[in-house]
Order: structure tokens, then C-alpha cells, then sequence
């Protein structure tokens, strides 16, 4: 195998790893501040709709982008309306907002379809990425930096900032936050808002760079992915950025399996292979920790009301 | 006219104007359209196989106007819901009911036994009935045309296939490509992946660009999207369009497409309906017909490509040349087809094996 075919199964890895890193991501900030939003595959698919048809009516895709985080934001929206102002079931809101998401971007998409635009490209000039190896580290596009900044970005924010630790105790124990003061519901609508823009903006890395065009159910279930990520990670930024890989090399490899003709190795075998793992992290860790909750924010999915 | 009834929108239009009609008919007596109904498998907006039934349905209305009001319910399950989705139809005053994908296929006779005044019109399935029809394509004369354009044009001797489940149409389409092909060249060979799904637009690209990555340097799918086109059309190689021309997506990959065209024969059999000729049967119909077309080549298709490609459309139309013709041999080494037989319908319809040069 030539370097050449090695870069390029890597730059594949990357590009696939990144939309449910993005998603991902957001979800992580959402849970962190104890609330549940399953509606990611309905906020991505929004995001992917939005950002293509900015993108195809201004011709620019960094327009597009933009668009596809405000969309996913606008969806996140009326989840946060739903479960925080109006206190309904979170779980089914969730599940109903990924129903909406499909149904709306199939509207709303319905005059996009069978339309192209130009391919996000690369974000350093051509020059740096003549080499494959110097290409595997310049060769990406924006959305690619960008996610990884976020990783950065969100950790150093959880961990080392005040506002992430208001957040993670809003999501630990809200009726605390709130008795010392902390405005329990607005955080928690920043963290939604938050998290539906980094599902927008993930599910346009579909419409705008993966695949540049719309058609229905364009993320065909990427956002479950990314939820499922979020507990393979056990709420952890970093770890999230390596599941995120592990998901996007198995996805990668076994295609790459399959194309190189390797039969003893069913694909079946390698496509259940990070659902397996999910399994098995989980496992590890309510076997490490005799409390057994995973690390789970404990005001998880449950609702609040100040009164 | 047009109703449409899907799972996110619902338009009343066909219930509202047929309550009205008994109201007009006291005076002048009006004829009441014609009902049609299509059950589609994936959205209108997947740009391939419904989208192409979707196309015919379109021809029925400038055909015939106001004398026909068609209706379509999109995104139905395959299996046994789809049973309430087809009585729906039949209940708002379908007279033919059009059902194209084969999970629709027992559902659909179910229902037709329930209406037996209603005519019934099943794709690609093989189950039929007194008011069920069954109608299907010759995709693989399609695929021969195109895997000898592959033959011609691949420098490196292999194709890349995106293939979606291993049902015989699949499989025959895959033979047929990599038949034609060797006739061309002799070495070449055929590399599948089987993506285990219809849709899935980011997968179809990822595996484009896998095949890439092996050495393949011309892409074609039996998939529904056009995103192998697109991975095809980013790193340089060539690809071919599926169920409808896809060049704008991949102006110089895109070296032709296998067009599916259900106009023709959706017009007939409404005419049929309307003067009272129409009768169940089995159609399967391909280039000659119309069913199937070829796209216009792309100008990097080279002169030699184009004449063998034109040949062997030619010789399909006029029966001289079949896509399947022994000698044949599986992988093997058994005899399929004994020489100079060609494979007939019913061969072709349980094809369950390879020919040489496929990787599958």
C-alpha cells in the first residue's frame, strides 16, 4: 500500500469522523447541562437543508454554513421552548423534534433537490498539500480545523472555566444552582441553542462538503451516532474526539476491506464493531465505579421548574 | 389534476372535488376523471428510482389533463403497512393503482383481492393476478452498453461497483456489466461493495472513494444517489448515472447514465383502462421498448467507445445480440449457459451467481 492510498483513506476517515464529532459535540454541552435532546438527526438534517440552499442561492458556503447553525439553532429552539419553558417529557420531544426535522427539511428541500454547488474546499492553499503527508495535515477544509478547535475549545471550557463549571452544576444538581442564584432555565437554553448549532453545522458538512447536493434523509442516521457517542465518551470532550475517529475508521475500513477483497473478514463483523464497543466501554465503566451512573450528569433528562 | 397524500402532507383536493361532482352531474352529466394512483417506495426527491416513476406520472397528466386525476402517496414502507397505504388509494377512487418498488408485492395482491373492480399494476414483483399486472426493465441491457463503454475507457482494467443488497437484479446487472467489459478486455474485473442500503449518500461516496483508492478508475452503482458520481468527479476518474441522468452532478465523470422511462407504458395501460382493453399480465420491457435509455454520451467518451457502445444497443434493439449468451460459466466453473443458448426470463429472474472478473 502506497502512502499516497494511506493519506487517502485517512483524509476519508477524517472527513467521515467530523459531522458526528460536530453533533456530537453539541450534544455533550446539552447533556452536560442535564438535559437530553434526541432530536439531533431532525436539528442535523435542518442544518444540512439550510446550509445548502444559502449556499446554492448566494454561491458562497461559508453563508451556508452559517445558515445551516442558525437553522439547527432555530430547531434546537422549539425543543428548549417545549422541555424548559413548558416542561414536556424530554425524551419524546426529542424523538418528535427528530420526526419534524425530517419532514421539514424534506419541505423545505423539496425545490433544492437534483441541484449542485462547489465543493467546500480545502482551506490552505494547494501548495502546502503536494506531499501526501504534508495534504493529510493541510489538506482539509474549514468545518475539519474548526471541529477540532471545538474539541479544545469545549474542554478548556468545562473544566477550567467558571461559566463551564456553572453549567456542569446546573446539569449535577439544578434545584442547588438555582437556590444560589444561578438562572438554571437560561443556561440550560444557551447549552440547547449550543448544541443545535454544532448539529446544524454538522449536518451541513453533508450538504456542503461530503456529498454537495440535497436529497432526503441526507444524514441517514448520523445524529444516533452522535448520541450514542456522547455515553461512549462518558461526557468527555477528548474521549468524544477519539470515538469519533474509532467510529468514522471503522465506517472508513470497512469499505476499504470490502474494496480490497478481504472476505475472511465479514463486513458485517466491523460494521457492528463501534456499537460493540459503546457496549463494552459501558460495561468497563460501571464495573470501575462502585456509584455505577457512568458519569453521567445526574439532573439528566429530568425537568425543572423554579417555583 | 393532482392530489397528493404523503406522510408529512395531507391535500383533500381528490376527496372534495369527487363529493362535488354528483352535485354538477344533475344538469350536464360531466365525466368523472379517471382516478391514478401511485404508491413510491423512497421520496419524489431522491432523484432516482421514484423520482423516475414519479416523471411517468407527470407524462400521464400532460398527456391526458383533465381527463385524469393522479394521486401518490411517497416514502412507504415496504411489507405489510404498505397493505394500508394502497387501500387508501383504493378507497379514494383509484381505478389503477400503480405500486412500484417489490416490497410492495404482496400487500398489493392482497388489496386487489379486496377491489376486484380496481386494476392493480405491481413493479418488478413476479405475483400476479386477474386485476394485477406486473411490469419490470431490462436494467441490464443498460448495464451491457455501459460496461462496454467501462471496457473502452478504464485504463487500469477495473470498475468499481456500488451495489445495494444481492437480489438477482442487482446480480444481473453486475454480470452484464462485467460481460461487456471483457468482451473489450479481457482481464477486466469487476470490484462490488456492497452497501447494504439503497440511500445513504455519504456511504455510496465513501465507498466510490474506496474502490478509488484500490485502483478502480470507473465508478458505477446500483445505488440511489448520485454521490459516487460526485467522489468520482473530485478525484478524476469516470462513473455512469443510475435510473436517471445524473451529469449535473459530475459534468466529466458523468460518461453516460441507464435511464429508466415508465412513461410509455404508464400511457398505454391508462389508455387501456379508458377504453376497456386493459388485462393483467407480465411485461418487461427494455431499450427497444423504450423503457430503458441510454443518456447522451459525455465528449470524453472516445470515438471507438462510442461506436462499440452504439453497437451493442443496436444489436440489443434488433435482437441480434443478448447480454447473456453461453458459453457461460460461474466462478466455479460450472456451465450456466451452454453455447450459443441466451439466458432466458426465468434464468434471469434467479440469477444467484457470478461470471469471472467479479469481486464480489
Amino acid at each position: 500500500m502506497t502512502t499516497a492510498i494511506l493519506v487517502s483513506i485517512l483524509m476519508t476517515l477524517v472527513a467521515a469522523s467530523t459531522p458526528i464529532l460536530l453533533a456530537a459535540l453539541g450534544e455533550l454541552v446539552t447533556e452536560k447541562a442535564g438535559v437530553l435532546n434526541l432530536g439531533v438527526e431532525g436539528m442535523m438534517l435542518c442544518g444540512a437543508v439550510a446550509g445548502f440552499a444559502v449556499a446554492f442561492s448566494t454561491g458562497s458556503t461559508m453563508l451556508g454554513l452559517l445558515a445551516a447553525m442558525v437553522a439547527g439553532m432555530a430547531t434546537a429552539m422549539v425543543f428548549a421552548v417545549l422541555t424548559l419553558s413548558l416542561t414536556a417529557n424530554q425524551v419524546a420531544t426529542g424523538l418528535a423534534l427528530t420526526i419534524f426535522g425530517i419532514g421539514a427539511s424534506s419541505l423545505i428541500g423539496a425545490g433544492f433537490v437534483g441541484r449542485t454547488i462547489t465543493r467546500l474546499g480545502p482551506v490552505f492553499p494547494a501548495a502546502l498539500s503536494e506531499h501526501p503527508w504534508l495534504r493529510a495535515v493541510f489538506g482539509h477544509d474549514i468545518v475539519v480545523y474548526l471541529s477540532l478547535a471545538l474539541v479544545l475549545g469545549v474542554s478548556l471550557f468545562l473544566r477550567r472555566t467558571r461559566p463551564g463549571l456553572i453549567l456542569r452544576a446546573v446539569g449535577e444538581n439544578d434545584a442547588s444552582a438555582h437556590a444560589i442564584g444561578y438562572p438554571v432555565i437560561a443556561i440550560r437554553y444557551a447549552a440547547i441553542a449550543f448544541g443545535g448549532a454544532l448539529a446544524g453545522l454538522g449536518g451541513a458538512y453533508f450538504s456542503l462538503a461530503l456529498t454537495p447536493m440535497w436529497a432526503d434523509g441526507l444524514t441517514a442516521g448520523r445524529g444516533w451516532i452522535a448520541l450514542a457517542l456522547v455515553v461512549f465518551a462518558a461526557w468527555r470532550p477528548g474521549r468524544l474526539l477519539l470515538g469519533a475517529y474509532l467510529f468514522g475508521a471503522v465506517m472508513t475500513l470497512e469499505l476499504q476491506a470490502k474494496a480490497a477483497g478481504i472476505t475472511w473478514l465479514a463486513p458485517e463483523l466491523l460494521a457492528m464493531t463501534p456499537y460493540l464497543a459503546t457496549v463494552a466501554v459501558l460495561t468497563m465503566m460501571s464495573l470501575g465505579r462502585r456509584s455505577g451512573r457512568l458519569n453521567a450528569p445526574a439532573c439528566l433528562g429530568k425537568p425543572f421548574s423554579a417555583s | 389534476m393532482t392530489s397528493i397524500i404523503t406522510r408529512r402532507r395531507f391535500n383533500f383536493g381528490a376527496g372534495a372535488s369527487a363529493a362535488a361532482l354528483p352535485l354538477l352531474g344533475t344538469g350536464a352529466r360531466a365525466q368523472a376523471p379517471l382516478g391514478v394512483g401511485f404508491i413510491y417506495v423512497g421520496p419524489i426527491g431522491d432523484h432516482g428510482w421514484t423520482w423516475t416513476h414519479d416523471q411517468g406520472r407527470l407524462a400521464l397528466e400532460k398527456e391526458y389533463g383533465a381527463k385524469i386525476k393522479t394521486s401518490f402517496i411517497e416514502k412507504v414502507a415496504e411489507g405489510p403497512d404498505a397493505a394500508r397505504a394502497i387501500r387508501q388509494l383504493a378507497q379514494a377512487g383509484n381505478q389503477l393503482i400503480f405500486t412500484t418498488s417489490f416490497g410492495f408485492m404482496n400487500p398489493t395482491i392482497q388489496v386487489a383481492k379486496q377491489f376486484p373492480k380496481l386494476k392493480f399494476e405491481h413493479a418488478t414483483g413476479y405475483q400476479r393476478a386477474e386485476n394485477v399486472a406486473t411490469y419490470n426493465a431490462r436494467f441490464y441491457e443498460g448495464r451491457a452498453v455501459i460496461g462496454t463503454i467501462a471496457g473502452h475507457m478504464s485504463k487500469s482494467g477495473q470498475a468499481g461497483y456500488i451495489a445495494s443488497f444481492p437480489i438477482p437484479e442487482v446480480v444481473m446487472g453486475i454480470n452484464a456489466f462485467t460481460l461487456a467489459a471483457r468482451k473489450v478486455n479481457p482481464n477486466f474485473r469487476t470490484k462490488v461493495i456492497w452497501a447494504s442500503t439503497w440511500y445513504d449518500p455519504a456511504k455510496e461516496a465513501d465507498a466510490a472513494k474506496a474502490l478509488i483508492d484500490q485502483g478502480c478508475d470507473i465508478i458505477t452503482q446500483h445505488t440511489d444517489s448520485a454521490a459516487a458520481l460526485q467522489a468520482a468527479e473530485q478525484r478524476g476518474v469516470f462513473a455512469f448515472g443510475q435510473a436517471s441522468d445524473m451529469k449535473a452532478f459530475a459534468p466529466k465523470a458523468h460518461l453516460t447514465a441507464i435511464v429508466d422511462d415508465w412513461s410509455g407504458y404508464y400511457i398505454k395501460r391508462v389508455k387501456e383502462v379508458m377504453d376497456g382493453s386493459w388485462k393483467s399480465g407480465d411485461v418487461w420491457h427494455g431499450i427497444k421498448d423504450g423503457m430503458v435509455k441510454i443518456a447522451p454520451y459525455n465528449d470524453a467518451v472516445t470515438p471507438a467507445a462510442r461506436a462499440a457502445a452504439d453497437e451493442v444497443t443496436k444489436g440489443i434493439v434488433a435482437g441480434t445480440l443478448h447480454p447473456f449468451t453461453g458459453e457461460l460459466k460461474d466462478q466455479k466453473g460450472e456451465v450456466r449457459l451452454k453455447a450459443g443458448e441466451t439466458a432466458s426470463d426465468a434464468v434471469l429472474s434467479k440469477m444467484d451467481w457470478y461470471v469471472d472478473g467479479v469481486q464480489a
